[in-house]
């Protein structure tokens, strides 16, 4: 597919917002990896972000997916500055906040604030839910109007929990509310930017979409961005205006709702799509692509040359092991549609004329069967 | 629309073709809080070389249910009663050594976590031929061949070098390969896979699925397949059965409970998970409250606390009365069979468009 123009362009935000509230280039995060003996050297590094550019507008939802060790979640960490990147910039309002000090940081951190995935750990259990969500208050010494006790109270309102509760112990409460406890916590400060890691995965499905629509509740009346980390495309899908597929500590494909899911150009965003499980509701279902990639991501302490997909990908020639594809906006491609790939595929998720399964076993077993119902029709 | 009335009394299916017939089981597990009613009287049959899905969230008792029927309670902390009959043979009332000669032999099981499953002191290889020696009376050689056929078989690649390899030196996925060959290795008739994918990503899930699929044709073992992603199971399952609290609340064929569910705890499921297709500007309907304790659940139905159409029912049949689940295709549920048809036409199917 040499006839693709591409075009070299900026990933923008959507029409919904036109300011840009955090602008990341070329992040970049290796983790360092010491041995020997007796005196220890650096001996390798886990290049778990390498080279990340994302930008969030102001009150918009950034949906942020890829499978696990992808470094989706480090990447969420760099811009909540919780990790030091070893390279790359990050941009908050028109401020570099990648190497800043913990006081220049002050004032930024709690405009950013975090909900993590898991409630049980992330909730300190020898304190009350009202000290939980008042210290961030405390900390930043702010006094809301009518004191802080009050803001708490108000707070546990909007999140759907019991005003009364303020002086209840996290194990008092299940997954779920404590997940609205930590919602609660992140809005305390009204934050500008929320960076939600796997907020719902630890969740069971009936409780998730009480989670998700509180999310999404205020995201919308309190204008708020979010970062929302994700590996389920469903939830990512319901929630994000625009998503950033992750694979080996690179952004593969970039782009708005639409484009991501009715017509991606990564042959990795494809196999995702179709990897994901989906209830027949109706008997169309069988017109979805079927892509059947084989093992597992390799480590990212050995990342594949060029592009890092090539290991598992159908498409790879030569030219993926030696060139990195660059993030590009290809042609016929909405604006801030970006993908980088040297083969892209075609921009639907419709089945193929033949199906895409690169797992030997799979393919023997399938020819198998295949045989067999050629050689012994219909027994019965 | 398939029609939704069904005579409530329908003769309880028995014949020769229900393999593993489980009735009326009920585990309980004595704690220092009380006693925990884990199953709370459980029916359910599998066929020969059918899957039977068991779908619930985390405390509906799934795995309870096929911890029993392999028989790995502990018997001085928890009580098992009602009958399990695997081919014919009483599984509840079985010695240790009866159970011994069935587990990894006439039924297998697949675990969640593979990393945990497989013991990290053996070679992959060993734990594989174990069963093979023990059950077939096979030699060691005889068994290391078939495990290395096993191994090629759901692809692992050099099965021969990785034979000798140890657990940890296997990727996530490779593991739950290896753990699928392993349950495989005697050939048996049941196959129980407890959440086999829910510790893997996306790619690699359908990869297992899809080759679990394609095994089962090949083997023809009959599967209980349990999850808690309704997505998964519409694709592997024949048969589901929706679990809630301990019960079964609604059972069928998976295009009949998926498509036309009848029990409101299956709607309320179906409504609260988004689609890939669904429409993105339509708010998620969740299920309020949460599960309740199994310490002590609510008497009559056990989701009417939850249930958002418990009104339409007279008096107070929802919380005093336990709803009967009719066999074959049938919910527990206190709704009459056209008030579940005019709800669903009416408020659960256009959330699900």
């Amino acid at each position: 597919m040499s006839d693709n123009l591409t075009l070299p362009a900026q990933q923008g935000p959507t029409d919904a917002s036109t300011e840009t509230l955090l602008e990341v280039q070329g992040l970049t995060k290796h983790f360092p990896i010491y041995g020997g003996f007796p005196i220890k050297r650096k001996v390798g590094a886990v290049q778990a972000v390498d080279g990340v550019d994302l930008t969030v507008g102001v009150g918009e939802s950034v949906g942020l997916v890829g499978e696990s060790g992808c470094g989706k979640s480090t990447t969420g960490r760099l811009i909540t500055r919780l990790l030091e990147p070893t390279a790359g910039k990050i941009n908050y309002m028109g401020q570099d906040i990648t190497h800043a000090s913990r006081r220049q940081l002050a004032p930024v951190r709690s405009e950013i604030q975090m909900i993590f995935q898991d409630p049980y750990s992330s909730l300190n259990p020898r304190q009350t839910v009202g000290s939980i969500i008042k210290s961030p208050m405390e900390v930043n010494g702010i006094e809301p109007e009518g004191g802080q006790e009050k803001k708490v109270r108000e707070l546990l309102e909007l999140v759907g929990l019991n005003p009364e509760h303020y002086n209840r112990f996290p194990h008092e409460f299940s997954g779920g509310q404590r997940q609205r406890i930590g919602v609660a916590r992140a809005l305390a400060l009204n934050p500008k930017l929320i960076v939600a890691d796997e907020p719902v995965s630890a969740l069971d499905v009936s409780i998730q979409a009480q989670v998700v629509n509180l999310l999404q509740k205020v995201q919308q009346e309190l204008g708020i961005a979010f970062l929302f980390i994700a590996h389920d495309l469903a939830i990512v899908r319901h929630f994000s205006q625009r998503v950033a597929v992750m694979y080996l500590g690179k952004v593969v494909e970039v782009g708005d709702r639409d484009s991501i899911y009715n017509r991606p150009r990564h042959p990795y965003t494809h196999a995702l799509l179709s990897a994901v499980p989906e209830v027949a509701v109706d008997d169309e279902a069988g017109d979805k692509e079927r892509i059947r990639l084989y093992g597992d991501v390799p480590s990212p302490i050995s990342p594949p040359s060029g592009c890092r997909f090539r290991t598992r990908c159908w498409k790879a020639q030569d030219k993926c092991a030696s060139e990195e594809p660059p993030l590009l906006q290809l042609s016929g491609n909405r604006d801030g549609h970006l993908t980088a790939c040297h083969f892209p595929e075609d921009p639907t998720t419709e089945a193929r004329a033949e199906d895409v399964v690169l797992d030997p076993a799979l393919k023997a077993l399938e020819k198998d069967t295949a045989d067999d119902t050629e050689s012994k029709p219909a027994k019965d | 629309m398939t029609t939704l009335t069904k005579t409530e009394d329908a003769p309880a299916p028995t014949g020769p073709e229900s393999f593993l017939s489980v009735r009326d089981l009920r585990v309980q597990f004595s704690t220092e809080d009380g006693i925990v009613k884990a199953v709370d009287g459980l029916s359910f049959d599998v066929e020969r070389g059918k899957t039977l899905g068991i779908v619930g969230e985390s405390g509906s008792g799934k795995s309870v249910t096929n911890l029993s029927i392999l028989g790995l309670h502990n018997p001085r902390t928890s009580s098992v009663d009602g009958e399990i009959l695997l081919d014919g043979q009483e599984l509840v009332t079985a010695t240790d050594k009866e159970l011994e000669q069935l587990r990894g032999n006439k039924m297998a099981m697949i675990f969640q976590d593979p990393l945990t499953a497989l013991s990290p002191y053996y070679t992959v290889g060993r734990q594989l031929s174990e069963p093979f020696m023990k059950h077939r009376g096979a030699s060691k050689k005889e068994a290391k061949d078939r495990a290395i056929q096993m191994l090629e078989k759901v692809g692992i690649p050099q099965p021969k070098v990785r034979f000798d390899d140890y657990p940890h030196q296997f990727s996530g996925g490779m593991r739950q390969r290896a753990m699928i060959a392993m349950a495989l290795m005697c050939d048996p008739d049941l196959l129980i896979a407890d959440e086999p994918t829910t510790a893997l990503d996306v790619t690699v899930q359908a990869q297992i699925l899809d080759l679990l699929k394609d095994l089962q044709q090949e083997f023809g073992s009959a599967i209980i397949f349990i999850t808690h992603d309704l997505g998964v199971i519409s694709n592997m399952a024949d048969d589901l059965l929706v679990m809630y609290a301990g019960r079964a609340v609604e059972r069928g064929s998976v295009k009949e409970v998926l498509r036309t569910p009848q029990h409101p705890y299956t709607w309320g499921l179906l409504s609260s998970m988004p689609r890939l297709d669904g429409d993105i500007h339509e708010m998620l309907t969740p299920i309020p409250g949460s599960p309740p304790s199994l310490l002590t659940p609510p008497p009559g139905c056990r989701f009417h606390p939850r249930c958002a159409f418990k009104d339409e029912v007279a008096g107070t049949l929802c919380s005093d009365t336990r709803p009967p689940l009719a066999d074959g295709r049938a919910a527990a549920c206190h709704l009459t069979a056209e008030q579940k048809q005019t709800i669903f036409i009416d408020k659960i199917q256009p959330r699900l468009r």
